[in-house]
Protein backbone atom coordinates (compact mmCIF):
# COMPACT_ATOMS: atom_id res chain seq x y z
CA UNK A 1 0.00 0.00 0.00
CA UNK A 2 1.46 3.41 -0.86
CA UNK A 3 2.25 5.41 1.78
CA UNK A 4 0.19 8.77 2.89
CA UNK A 5 1.32 11.81 0.94
CA UNK A 6 1.53 15.23 3.21
CA UNK A 7 -1.80 16.87 1.41
CA UNK A 8 -0.30 20.22 2.44
CA UNK A 9 2.48 20.16 -0.27
CA UNK A 10 2.27 22.59 -3.38
CA UNK A 11 0.63 20.03 -5.28
CA UNK A 12 -1.70 19.22 -2.97
CA UNK A 13 -3.06 22.80 -2.55
CA UNK A 14 -3.11 23.12 -6.66
CA UNK A 15 -5.58 20.33 -6.54
CA UNK A 16 -7.38 21.58 -3.73
CA UNK A 17 -7.65 25.08 -5.28
CA UNK A 18 -8.80 23.49 -8.45
CA UNK A 19 -11.45 21.30 -7.22
CA UNK A 20 -12.74 24.35 -5.30
CA UNK A 21 -13.11 26.13 -8.24
CA UNK A 22 -14.86 23.10 -9.94
CA UNK A 23 -17.01 21.27 -7.79
CA UNK A 24 -20.90 22.86 -7.31
CA UNK A 25 -22.79 20.79 -4.05
CA UNK A 26 -26.28 20.30 -4.17
CA UNK A 27 -28.36 22.24 -2.42
CA UNK A 28 -31.51 20.76 -0.55
CA UNK A 29 -34.64 22.77 -0.93
CA UNK A 30 -35.92 25.13 1.59
CA UNK A 31 -38.41 23.91 4.12
CA UNK A 32 -41.31 26.49 2.38
CA UNK A 33 -40.48 25.07 -0.70
CA UNK A 34 -40.90 21.64 0.74
CA UNK A 35 -43.81 22.48 2.84
CA UNK A 36 -45.48 24.17 -0.59
CA UNK A 37 -44.80 21.19 -2.50
CA UNK A 38 -47.15 19.13 0.32
CA UNK A 39 -49.98 21.15 0.51
CA UNK A 40 -50.26 21.77 -3.47
CA UNK A 41 -52.19 18.69 -3.72
CA UNK A 42 -54.36 19.27 -0.70
CA UNK A 43 -55.92 22.17 -2.77
CA UNK A 44 -56.67 19.84 -5.55
CA UNK A 45 -58.60 17.76 -2.80
CA UNK A 46 -60.22 21.14 -1.19
CA UNK A 47 -61.54 22.37 -4.84
CA UNK A 48 -63.27 18.81 -5.39
CA UNK A 49 -64.76 18.92 -2.04
CA UNK A 50 -66.29 22.38 -2.90
CA UNK A 51 -67.45 21.30 -6.10
CA UNK A 52 -69.16 18.40 -4.29
CA UNK A 53 -71.10 20.43 -1.90
CA UNK A 54 -72.12 22.58 -4.39
CA UNK A 55 -73.84 20.04 -6.11
CA UNK A 56 -75.49 18.91 -2.89
CA UNK A 57 -76.87 22.12 -2.16
CA UNK A 58 -78.38 22.57 -5.82
CA UNK A 59 -79.61 19.11 -5.28
CA UNK A 60 -78.24 17.53 -8.52
CA UNK A 61 -79.01 14.16 -7.85
CA UNK A 62 -81.18 12.51 -4.66
CA UNK A 63 -78.48 11.67 -1.62
CA UNK A 64 -79.03 8.23 -1.98
CA UNK A 65 -77.11 8.65 -5.24
CA UNK A 66 -75.20 11.16 -4.65
CA UNK A 67 -74.51 11.66 -0.80
CA UNK A 68 -73.10 14.61 0.70
CA UNK A 69 -69.31 15.00 2.35
CA UNK A 70 -70.95 14.99 5.52
CA UNK A 71 -72.61 12.01 5.40
CA UNK A 72 -69.62 10.28 4.08
CA UNK A 73 -67.89 11.73 6.65
CA UNK A 74 -69.77 10.23 9.14
CA UNK A 75 -69.93 6.52 7.18
CA UNK A 76 -66.16 6.62 7.74
CA UNK A 77 -66.44 7.79 11.36
CA UNK A 78 -69.13 4.95 12.61
CA UNK A 79 -66.86 2.52 10.70
CA UNK A 80 -63.34 3.86 12.87
CA UNK A 81 -65.04 3.56 15.78
CA UNK A 82 -66.99 0.50 14.78
CA UNK A 83 -66.37 -2.73 17.92
CA UNK A 84 -66.84 -5.28 15.56
CA UNK A 85 -63.34 -6.27 14.31
CA UNK A 86 -64.92 -7.72 10.50
CA UNK A 87 -66.23 -4.59 9.89
CA UNK A 88 -63.99 -2.07 11.74
CA UNK A 89 -62.23 0.45 8.98
CA UNK A 90 -59.02 0.28 10.69
CA UNK A 91 -59.20 -3.89 10.61
CA UNK A 92 -60.03 -4.11 7.64
CA UNK A 93 -57.74 -1.22 5.79
CA UNK A 94 -54.97 -3.08 8.29
CA UNK A 95 -55.80 -6.64 6.65
CA UNK A 96 -56.04 -5.48 3.32
CA UNK A 97 -53.11 -4.19 3.26
CA UNK A 98 -51.27 -7.14 5.34
CA UNK A 99 -52.46 -8.88 2.19
CA UNK A 100 -51.24 -6.59 -0.53
CA UNK A 101 -48.27 -6.32 1.38
CA UNK A 102 -47.49 -9.91 1.93
CA UNK A 103 -48.31 -10.48 -2.01
CA UNK A 104 -46.32 -7.78 -3.21
CA UNK A 105 -43.31 -9.03 -1.37
CA UNK A 106 -43.88 -12.70 -2.61
CA UNK A 107 -44.03 -11.60 -6.43
CA UNK A 108 -41.10 -9.77 -5.24
CA UNK A 109 -39.37 -12.63 -4.43
CA UNK A 110 -40.28 -14.55 -7.53
CA UNK A 111 -40.04 -11.30 -10.05
CA UNK A 112 -36.48 -10.11 -9.08
CA UNK A 113 -34.40 -13.66 -9.94
CA UNK A 114 -36.87 -13.77 -12.81
CA UNK A 115 -36.01 -10.37 -14.14
CA UNK A 116 -32.16 -11.09 -13.50
CA UNK A 117 -32.50 -14.28 -15.51
CA UNK A 118 -34.19 -12.66 -18.27
CA UNK A 119 -32.30 -9.35 -18.14
CA UNK A 120 -29.02 -11.33 -18.79
CA UNK A 121 -30.08 -14.22 -20.97
CA UNK A 122 -31.12 -12.91 -24.11
CA UNK A 123 -32.37 -16.19 -25.89
CA UNK A 124 -34.22 -16.80 -23.06
CA UNK A 125 -35.96 -13.46 -23.38
CA UNK A 126 -36.69 -13.79 -26.97
CA UNK A 127 -38.77 -16.59 -25.88
CA UNK A 128 -40.22 -15.39 -22.41
CA UNK A 129 -40.57 -11.64 -22.48
CA UNK A 130 -43.81 -11.63 -24.69
CA UNK A 131 -45.51 -14.01 -22.60
CA UNK A 132 -44.32 -11.63 -19.89
CA UNK A 133 -45.68 -8.78 -21.70
CA UNK A 134 -48.93 -10.37 -22.17
CA UNK A 135 -49.88 -11.55 -18.73
CA UNK A 136 -48.70 -8.04 -17.63
CA UNK A 137 -51.39 -6.28 -19.84
CA UNK A 138 -53.69 -9.13 -19.21
CA UNK A 139 -56.55 -7.41 -15.79
CA UNK A 140 -55.25 -9.63 -12.99
CA UNK A 141 -59.24 -9.98 -12.15
CA UNK A 142 -59.64 -12.59 -15.00
CA UNK A 143 -57.21 -14.91 -12.75
CA UNK A 144 -60.12 -14.55 -9.98
CA UNK A 145 -62.55 -17.14 -11.31
CA UNK A 146 -59.48 -19.85 -12.23
CA UNK A 147 -58.08 -19.15 -8.64
CA UNK A 148 -61.42 -19.80 -6.89
CA UNK A 149 -61.68 -23.00 -8.81
CA UNK A 150 -58.47 -23.96 -7.61
CA UNK A 151 -57.91 -23.09 -4.64
CA UNK A 152 -61.65 -22.40 -3.01
CA UNK A 153 -62.23 -19.36 -0.71
CA UNK A 154 -59.04 -19.24 1.03
CA UNK A 155 -56.28 -16.39 1.28
CA UNK A 156 -54.47 -18.64 -1.36
CA UNK A 157 -56.64 -17.38 -3.84
CA UNK A 158 -56.27 -13.73 -2.91
CA UNK A 159 -52.27 -14.39 -2.87
CA UNK A 160 -52.45 -15.97 -6.44
CA UNK A 161 -54.45 -13.31 -8.13
CA UNK A 162 -51.89 -10.51 -6.39
CA UNK A 163 -48.75 -12.44 -7.67
CA UNK A 164 -50.34 -13.05 -11.04
CA UNK A 165 -51.05 -9.56 -11.26
CA UNK A 166 -47.79 -7.86 -9.44
CA UNK A 167 -44.98 -10.23 -10.90
CA UNK A 168 -44.70 -9.80 -14.38
CA UNK A 169 -44.68 -5.79 -13.93
CA UNK A 170 -41.86 -6.41 -11.25
CA UNK A 171 -39.83 -8.73 -13.69
CA UNK A 172 -40.43 -6.59 -16.62
CA UNK A 173 -39.39 -2.90 -15.24
CA UNK A 174 -36.08 -4.90 -13.68
CA UNK A 175 -35.53 -6.02 -17.56
CA UNK A 176 -35.85 -2.88 -18.55
CA UNK A 177 -33.53 -0.90 -16.20
CA UNK A 178 -31.14 -3.67 -16.71
CA UNK A 179 -31.63 -2.57 -20.48
CA UNK A 180 -30.53 0.98 -19.36
CA UNK A 181 -27.74 0.16 -17.62
CA UNK A 182 -24.58 2.06 -19.23
CA UNK A 183 -22.12 -0.22 -20.62
CA UNK A 184 -19.18 1.37 -18.99
CA UNK A 185 -20.50 0.29 -15.59
CA UNK A 186 -20.95 -3.14 -16.32
CA UNK A 187 -17.27 -3.07 -17.39
CA UNK A 188 -15.92 -1.08 -14.34
CA UNK A 189 -17.51 -3.62 -12.41
CA UNK A 190 -15.66 -7.05 -14.52
CA UNK A 191 -12.72 -5.17 -14.16
CA UNK A 192 -12.77 -4.75 -10.22
CA UNK A 193 -13.59 -8.17 -10.08
CA UNK A 194 -16.96 -8.59 -9.83
CA UNK A 195 -18.23 -12.16 -10.90
CA UNK A 196 -21.67 -14.38 -10.47
CA UNK A 197 -23.80 -13.54 -7.50
CA UNK A 198 -21.55 -10.59 -6.19
CA UNK A 199 -21.88 -9.04 -9.79
CA UNK A 200 -25.42 -8.92 -9.47
CA UNK A 201 -25.43 -7.70 -6.05
CA UNK A 202 -23.17 -5.15 -6.40
CA UNK A 203 -23.30 -3.87 -9.44
CA UNK A 204 -26.41 -5.46 -11.72
CA UNK A 205 -29.17 -4.63 -9.21
CA UNK A 206 -27.64 -1.05 -8.02
CA UNK A 207 -27.05 -0.10 -11.71
CA UNK A 208 -30.77 -1.45 -12.76
CA UNK A 209 -32.47 0.50 -9.78
CA UNK A 210 -33.94 3.42 -11.15
CA UNK A 211 -36.12 0.79 -13.70
CA UNK A 212 -36.26 -1.46 -10.91
CA UNK A 213 -38.20 0.92 -8.84
CA UNK A 214 -40.43 1.96 -11.62
CA UNK A 215 -40.81 -1.95 -12.18
CA UNK A 216 -41.91 -2.00 -8.39
CA UNK A 217 -43.76 0.79 -8.59
CA UNK A 218 -46.36 -0.34 -10.52
CA UNK A 219 -46.34 -4.14 -9.26
CA UNK A 220 -47.28 -2.34 -6.47
CA UNK A 221 -50.11 -0.64 -7.79
CA UNK A 222 -51.02 -3.69 -9.57
CA UNK A 223 -51.14 -5.64 -6.33
CA UNK A 224 -53.64 -3.34 -4.88
CA UNK A 225 -56.00 -3.46 -7.63
CA UNK A 226 -55.66 -7.22 -7.71
CA UNK A 227 -55.83 -7.57 -3.94
CA UNK A 228 -59.51 -5.52 -4.33
CA UNK A 229 -60.96 -6.78 -7.22
CA UNK A 230 -59.88 -10.51 -5.53
CA UNK A 231 -61.68 -9.46 -2.41
CA UNK A 232 -64.50 -7.59 -4.07
CA UNK A 233 -65.41 -11.40 -5.86
CA UNK A 234 -64.39 -13.36 -3.23
CA UNK A 235 -66.34 -12.93 -0.45
CA UNK A 236 -65.95 -15.65 2.74
CA UNK A 237 -66.30 -14.75 6.05
CA UNK A 238 -63.00 -17.05 6.71
CA UNK A 239 -60.74 -14.41 4.78
CA UNK A 240 -61.38 -12.10 7.89
CA UNK A 241 -62.12 -8.06 7.04
CA UNK A 242 -61.17 -6.46 4.10
CA UNK A 243 -61.59 -3.23 2.13
CA UNK A 244 -63.08 -5.41 -0.45
CA UNK A 245 -65.40 -6.51 1.82
CA UNK A 246 -66.09 -3.30 3.36
CA UNK A 247 -67.08 -1.97 0.08
CA UNK A 248 -69.02 -5.09 -1.07
CA UNK A 249 -71.31 -4.76 2.50
CA UNK A 250 -71.82 -1.13 1.60
CA UNK A 251 -73.42 -2.01 -1.40
CA UNK A 252 -75.56 -4.71 -0.58
CA UNK A 253 -76.78 -2.85 1.88
CA UNK A 254 -77.73 0.20 -0.38
CA UNK A 255 -75.91 2.41 1.57
CA UNK A 256 -74.24 5.12 -0.97
CA UNK A 257 -72.47 7.01 1.17
CA UNK A 258 -70.68 3.53 3.20
CA UNK A 259 -69.75 2.88 -0.66
CA UNK A 260 -68.17 6.57 -1.58
CA UNK A 261 -66.31 6.04 2.22
CA UNK A 262 -64.90 3.07 1.41
CA UNK A 263 -63.82 4.21 -1.80
CA UNK A 264 -62.04 7.07 -0.38
CA UNK A 265 -60.50 4.49 1.71
CA UNK A 266 -59.04 2.42 -0.41
CA UNK A 267 -57.81 5.59 -2.86
CA UNK A 268 -55.92 6.69 0.41
CA UNK A 269 -54.11 3.81 1.19
CA UNK A 270 -52.88 3.96 -2.37
CA UNK A 271 -51.95 7.68 -1.91
CA UNK A 272 -50.11 7.68 1.37
CA UNK A 273 -47.79 4.13 0.06
CA UNK A 274 -47.23 6.28 -2.80
CA UNK A 275 -46.19 9.00 -0.89
CA UNK A 276 -44.80 7.19 2.35
CA UNK A 277 -42.73 4.31 0.41
CA UNK A 278 -42.44 5.11 -3.47
CA UNK A 279 -42.04 9.11 -3.62
CA UNK A 280 -39.20 9.10 -0.97
CA UNK A 281 -37.29 6.04 -2.50
CA UNK A 282 -37.59 7.83 -5.96
CA UNK A 283 -36.16 11.27 -4.78
CA UNK A 284 -33.17 9.34 -2.88
CA UNK A 285 -32.35 7.77 -5.68
CA UNK A 286 -32.17 10.55 -8.76
CA UNK A 287 -30.74 13.00 -5.91
CA UNK A 288 -27.83 10.27 -5.10
CA UNK A 289 -27.14 9.58 -8.70
CA UNK A 290 -27.43 13.57 -9.76
CA UNK A 291 -30.45 12.98 -11.79
CA UNK A 292 -33.23 15.51 -10.36
CA UNK A 293 -33.77 18.75 -11.38
CA UNK B 1 -13.95 -14.16 -3.59
CA UNK B 2 -13.84 -14.43 -7.10
CA UNK B 3 -11.04 -12.17 -8.76
CA UNK B 4 -10.18 -10.91 -12.46
CA UNK B 5 -8.93 -13.48 -14.69
CA UNK B 6 -5.95 -12.20 -16.97
CA UNK B 7 -6.26 -13.67 -20.45
CA UNK B 8 -2.91 -15.33 -20.00
CA UNK B 9 -0.98 -17.32 -17.58
CA UNK B 10 0.87 -15.76 -14.50
CA UNK B 11 4.93 -16.18 -14.36
CA UNK B 12 7.58 -14.88 -12.04
CA UNK B 13 9.81 -13.42 -14.44
CA UNK B 14 12.62 -13.26 -12.62
CA UNK B 15 14.89 -10.99 -9.99
CA UNK B 16 15.64 -7.72 -10.66
CA UNK B 17 14.61 -5.71 -13.88
CA UNK B 18 12.05 -8.08 -14.30
CA UNK B 19 9.51 -7.86 -17.11
CA UNK B 20 5.95 -7.00 -16.27
CA UNK B 21 3.90 -7.83 -19.44
CA UNK B 22 5.87 -9.82 -22.34
CA UNK B 23 3.44 -9.60 -25.82
CA UNK B 24 4.75 -11.75 -28.47
CA UNK B 25 3.42 -12.01 -31.88
CA UNK B 26 -0.29 -10.61 -30.53
CA UNK B 27 -3.21 -10.86 -33.42
CA UNK B 28 -6.38 -9.78 -32.51
CA UNK B 29 -9.81 -10.22 -35.44
CA UNK B 30 -13.22 -9.84 -34.10
CA UNK B 31 -15.15 -12.31 -36.29
CA UNK B 32 -13.41 -15.50 -37.91
CA UNK B 33 -12.76 -13.76 -41.44
CA UNK B 34 -12.66 -10.17 -40.42
CA UNK B 35 -10.17 -7.21 -40.57
CA UNK B 36 -6.75 -7.71 -38.53
CA UNK B 37 -7.09 -5.48 -35.70
CA UNK B 38 -3.45 -5.84 -34.02
CA UNK B 39 -1.37 -7.72 -36.21
CA UNK B 40 2.10 -8.91 -34.65
CA UNK B 41 2.69 -6.79 -31.91
CA UNK B 42 5.48 -7.51 -29.92
CA UNK B 43 6.14 -5.43 -26.26
CA UNK B 44 7.87 -5.57 -23.72
CA UNK B 45 7.50 -3.68 -19.97
CA UNK B 46 9.57 -3.52 -17.35
CA UNK B 47 8.53 -3.67 -14.31
CA UNK B 48 8.05 0.08 -13.12
CA UNK B 49 8.22 1.54 -16.09
CA UNK B 50 6.03 4.21 -17.76
CA UNK B 51 5.59 3.60 -21.08
CA UNK B 52 2.89 5.70 -22.89
CA UNK B 53 1.54 4.08 -26.66
CA UNK B 54 0.00 6.53 -29.74
CA UNK B 55 -1.53 5.63 -32.14
CA UNK B 56 -4.53 7.05 -34.75
CA UNK B 57 -7.88 6.25 -34.41
CA UNK B 58 -8.31 2.33 -35.38
CA UNK B 59 -5.06 1.10 -33.86
CA UNK B 60 -6.45 -0.83 -31.71
CA UNK B 61 -5.09 0.46 -28.42
CA UNK B 62 -8.46 0.07 -26.51
CA UNK B 63 -8.46 -3.31 -28.21
CA UNK B 64 -4.57 -4.25 -26.40
CA UNK B 65 -6.21 -2.92 -23.01
CA UNK B 66 -8.64 -4.91 -23.44
CA UNK B 67 -6.54 -7.84 -24.12
CA UNK B 68 -3.96 -7.10 -21.45
CA UNK B 69 -6.72 -6.30 -18.51
CA UNK B 70 -8.63 -9.80 -18.85
CA UNK B 71 -11.76 -7.92 -21.18
CA UNK B 72 -11.09 -9.90 -24.37
CA UNK B 73 -9.15 -12.34 -25.68
CA UNK B 74 -6.08 -12.47 -28.37
CA UNK B 75 -6.53 -14.03 -31.27
CA UNK B 76 -3.00 -15.83 -31.65
CA UNK B 77 0.36 -14.87 -30.05
CA UNK B 78 1.56 -14.49 -26.34
CA UNK B 79 0.41 -12.36 -23.88
CA UNK B 80 2.43 -13.02 -20.30
CA UNK B 81 1.58 -10.94 -17.00
CA UNK B 82 3.94 -10.82 -14.21
CA UNK B 83 1.29 -9.15 -12.62
CA UNK B 84 -2.63 -8.67 -12.98
CA UNK B 85 -3.62 -5.30 -14.46
CA UNK B 86 -6.04 -3.01 -13.18
CA UNK B 87 -7.69 -0.78 -16.38
CA UNK B 88 -8.82 2.81 -16.04
CA UNK B 89 -11.07 4.14 -18.64
CA UNK B 90 -11.53 7.07 -20.31
CA UNK B 91 -14.31 7.73 -18.34
CA UNK B 92 -14.74 7.75 -14.87
CA UNK B 93 -16.64 4.72 -14.64
CA UNK B 94 -17.24 5.53 -11.15
CA UNK B 95 -20.45 3.71 -10.12
CA UNK B 96 -23.17 6.73 -9.21
CA UNK B 97 -24.68 5.13 -6.33
CA UNK B 98 -22.01 4.83 -4.34
CA UNK B 99 -20.26 7.88 -3.12
CA UNK B 100 -16.09 8.36 -3.69
CA UNK B 101 -15.23 6.46 -0.52
CA UNK B 102 -17.74 3.51 -0.74
CA UNK B 103 -16.08 3.01 -5.06
CA UNK B 104 -13.38 2.80 -3.75
CA UNK B 105 -14.63 0.37 -0.76
CA UNK B 106 -16.13 -1.79 -3.19
CA UNK B 107 -12.45 -2.15 -4.79
CA UNK B 108 -11.01 -3.28 -1.39
CA UNK B 109 -14.03 -5.44 -0.72
CA UNK B 110 -14.08 -7.32 -4.00
CA UNK B 111 -10.87 -8.40 -3.09
CA UNK B 112 -10.83 -9.97 -0.20
CA UNK B 113 -10.37 -6.68 2.58
CA UNK B 114 -12.02 -7.46 5.67
CA UNK B 115 -15.00 -4.94 6.09
CA UNK B 116 -13.19 -3.45 9.49
CA UNK B 117 -10.07 -2.02 7.39
CA UNK B 118 -11.76 -0.95 4.24
CA UNK B 119 -12.93 2.72 5.82
CA UNK B 120 -9.03 3.74 6.95
CA UNK B 121 -7.83 2.10 4.07
CA UNK B 122 -9.83 4.16 1.01
CA UNK B 123 -9.33 7.31 2.96
CA UNK B 124 -5.42 6.77 2.97
CA UNK B 125 -6.22 6.19 -0.75
CA UNK B 126 -7.93 9.18 -1.07
CA UNK B 127 -5.24 11.61 0.40
CA UNK B 128 -2.84 9.78 -2.03
CA UNK B 129 -4.74 11.16 -4.96
CA UNK B 130 -5.02 14.61 -3.00
CA UNK B 131 -8.64 14.48 -2.13
CA UNK B 132 -8.82 14.01 1.65
CA UNK B 133 -12.48 15.46 1.90
CA UNK B 134 -14.26 13.22 -0.74
CA UNK B 135 -15.44 10.22 0.78
CA UNK B 136 -18.88 11.32 1.54
CA UNK B 137 -19.40 13.10 -2.07
CA UNK B 138 -21.77 11.98 -4.77
CA UNK B 139 -19.53 11.22 -7.78
CA UNK B 140 -21.77 13.79 -9.53
CA UNK B 141 -20.54 15.96 -7.10
CA UNK B 142 -16.98 15.95 -8.12
CA UNK B 143 -15.67 17.78 -11.00
CA UNK B 144 -14.34 15.70 -13.85
CA UNK B 145 -10.59 16.03 -12.52
CA UNK B 146 -11.81 14.48 -9.50
CA UNK B 147 -13.99 11.93 -10.64
CA UNK B 148 -10.64 10.86 -12.42
CA UNK B 149 -8.67 10.88 -9.10
CA UNK B 150 -11.07 8.46 -7.33
CA UNK B 151 -10.97 6.33 -10.37
CA UNK B 152 -6.79 6.58 -10.26
CA UNK B 153 -7.57 5.41 -6.29
CA UNK B 154 -10.28 2.84 -6.71
CA UNK B 155 -7.26 1.19 -9.45
CA UNK B 156 -4.70 1.30 -6.73
CA UNK B 157 -7.00 -0.13 -3.91
CA UNK B 158 -7.18 -3.06 -5.90
CA UNK B 159 -3.63 -3.87 -4.98
CA UNK B 160 -2.61 -4.31 -8.73
CA UNK B 161 0.97 -3.27 -10.05
CA UNK B 162 0.74 -2.85 -13.34
CA UNK B 163 -2.22 0.18 -14.20
CA UNK B 164 -3.41 0.40 -17.81
CA UNK B 165 -4.81 3.59 -18.84
CA UNK B 166 -7.00 3.97 -21.79
CA UNK B 167 -7.10 7.89 -22.45
CA UNK B 168 -8.24 8.73 -19.04
CA UNK B 169 -7.71 12.54 -19.69
CA UNK B 170 -8.62 12.77 -22.94
CA UNK B 171 -12.38 14.30 -22.01
CA UNK B 172 -10.48 17.11 -19.30
CA UNK B 173 -10.10 20.82 -19.88
CA UNK B 174 -6.32 22.19 -19.95
CA UNK B 175 -5.86 22.96 -16.75
CA UNK B 176 -7.29 20.02 -14.88
CA UNK B 177 -5.28 17.96 -17.37
CA UNK B 178 -1.83 19.69 -16.71
CA UNK B 179 -2.19 18.81 -12.83
CA UNK B 180 -3.30 15.03 -13.63
CA UNK B 181 -0.42 14.55 -15.14
CA UNK B 182 1.77 16.09 -12.47
CA UNK B 183 -0.79 13.54 -10.15
CA UNK B 184 -0.26 11.14 -11.97
CA UNK B 185 3.77 11.08 -12.52
CA UNK B 186 3.62 11.75 -8.28
CA UNK B 187 1.99 8.68 -7.96
CA UNK B 188 4.02 6.59 -10.01
CA UNK B 189 7.07 7.70 -8.69
CA UNK B 190 5.56 6.75 -4.84
CA UNK B 191 3.95 3.71 -5.63
CA UNK B 192 6.77 2.08 -8.07
CA UNK B 193 3.77 0.76 -9.95
CA UNK B 194 4.19 -0.08 -13.77
CA UNK B 195 2.29 2.10 -16.27
CA UNK B 196 0.71 1.91 -19.39
CA UNK B 197 -0.66 5.17 -20.71
CA UNK B 198 -2.55 5.16 -24.18
CA UNK B 199 -3.44 8.45 -25.99
CA UNK B 200 -4.03 9.99 -28.59
CA UNK B 201 -2.19 13.37 -27.49
CA UNK B 202 1.57 12.72 -28.85
CA UNK B 203 2.72 15.75 -26.22
CA UNK B 204 0.73 14.10 -23.57
CA UNK B 205 2.70 11.09 -24.20
CA UNK B 206 5.72 12.57 -24.23
CA UNK B 207 5.35 14.92 -21.40
CA UNK B 208 4.22 11.58 -19.44
CA UNK B 209 6.17 8.08 -20.70
CA UNK B 210 10.06 7.34 -20.83
CA UNK B 211 9.37 5.49 -23.46
CA UNK B 212 6.68 6.09 -25.96
CA UNK B 213 5.42 3.88 -28.64
CA UNK B 214 3.71 4.92 -31.84
CA UNK B 215 0.92 2.31 -33.39
CA UNK B 216 0.21 1.99 -37.01
CA UNK B 217 -3.66 1.72 -37.88
CA UNK B 218 -5.95 -1.00 -39.42
CA UNK B 219 -3.81 -2.91 -38.19
CA UNK B 220 -2.68 -1.95 -34.97
CA UNK B 221 1.31 -2.45 -35.54
CA UNK B 222 4.30 -1.07 -33.13
CA UNK B 223 6.19 1.42 -35.83
CA UNK B 224 8.85 3.06 -34.03
CA UNK B 225 9.90 3.95 -30.38
CA UNK B 226 11.47 6.37 -28.49
CA UNK B 227 13.41 7.33 -25.22
CA UNK B 228 12.41 10.37 -23.47
CA UNK B 229 15.64 11.25 -22.43
CA UNK B 230 16.52 14.30 -20.06
CA UNK B 231 14.71 16.42 -18.09
CA UNK B 232 13.19 14.05 -14.89
CA UNK B 233 10.67 16.56 -14.06
CA UNK B 234 9.83 17.90 -17.29
CA UNK B 235 6.37 19.46 -18.18
CA UNK B 236 4.24 19.63 -21.21
CA UNK B 237 5.91 23.02 -21.79
CA UNK B 238 9.26 21.88 -21.95
CA UNK B 239 11.73 22.14 -25.12
CA UNK B 240 12.23 18.71 -24.74
CA UNK B 241 8.76 17.44 -25.06
CA UNK B 242 8.05 20.07 -28.18
CA UNK B 243 10.87 18.25 -29.89
CA UNK B 244 10.27 15.54 -29.56
CA UNK B 245 6.54 15.90 -30.08
CA UNK B 246 7.49 17.50 -33.33
CA UNK B 247 9.22 14.64 -34.15
CA UNK B 248 7.11 11.72 -33.04
CA UNK B 249 3.65 13.79 -35.18
CA UNK B 250 5.45 14.06 -37.96
CA UNK B 251 5.91 10.13 -38.22
CA UNK B 252 2.17 9.54 -36.71
CA UNK B 253 1.18 12.07 -39.74
CA UNK B 254 2.98 10.18 -42.58
CA UNK B 255 1.02 6.75 -41.34
CA UNK B 256 -2.09 8.66 -41.53
CA UNK B 257 -1.65 9.69 -44.61
CA UNK B 258 -1.09 6.09 -46.05
CA UNK B 259 -5.03 5.92 -45.30
CA UNK B 260 -5.59 8.53 -47.17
Amino acid sequence: MAKVTNVNDELGELAAGLDALDTHMDKKPSLAKRLAGGFAPLSAVIFVLIIWQVAIMLKVQPTWVLPSPAQVWQALVLRATDPNHNTNLWFSAFNSLRKGVTGFLIALTIGTPLGVLLGLNKPLRLVVRPLLTGLQQLPSVAWVPAAIIWFGLTDTTIFAVVLLGATPSIANGLISGIDQIPSIYLRAGRVLGARGLTFIREILLPAAWPGFLTGLEQGWAFSWRSLMAAELIAINPALGPGLGQMLDNARQLGDMAAVIASIVVILVVGVVIERLVFAPLRESTLRNRGLLR
Amino acid sequence: MTQAKPASTLVDTGEGRSNIASIQNLAKRYKHNGPLIIDNLNLEIQSGEFVALVGASGCGKSTLLNILSGLDTQSSGQVTLGAEAALLFQEHALLPWLTAGKNVELALKLIGVPRAERRAKAQELLELVHLPHAYDLRPHELSGGMRQRVAIARALAQGRKFLLMDEPFAALDAITRDLLHEELIRIWEETGLTVLFVTHNVREAVRLGQRVILMSSRPGRIINEWQVQGEEHRRIESPIVSQLSLEITEELRKEIKRHG
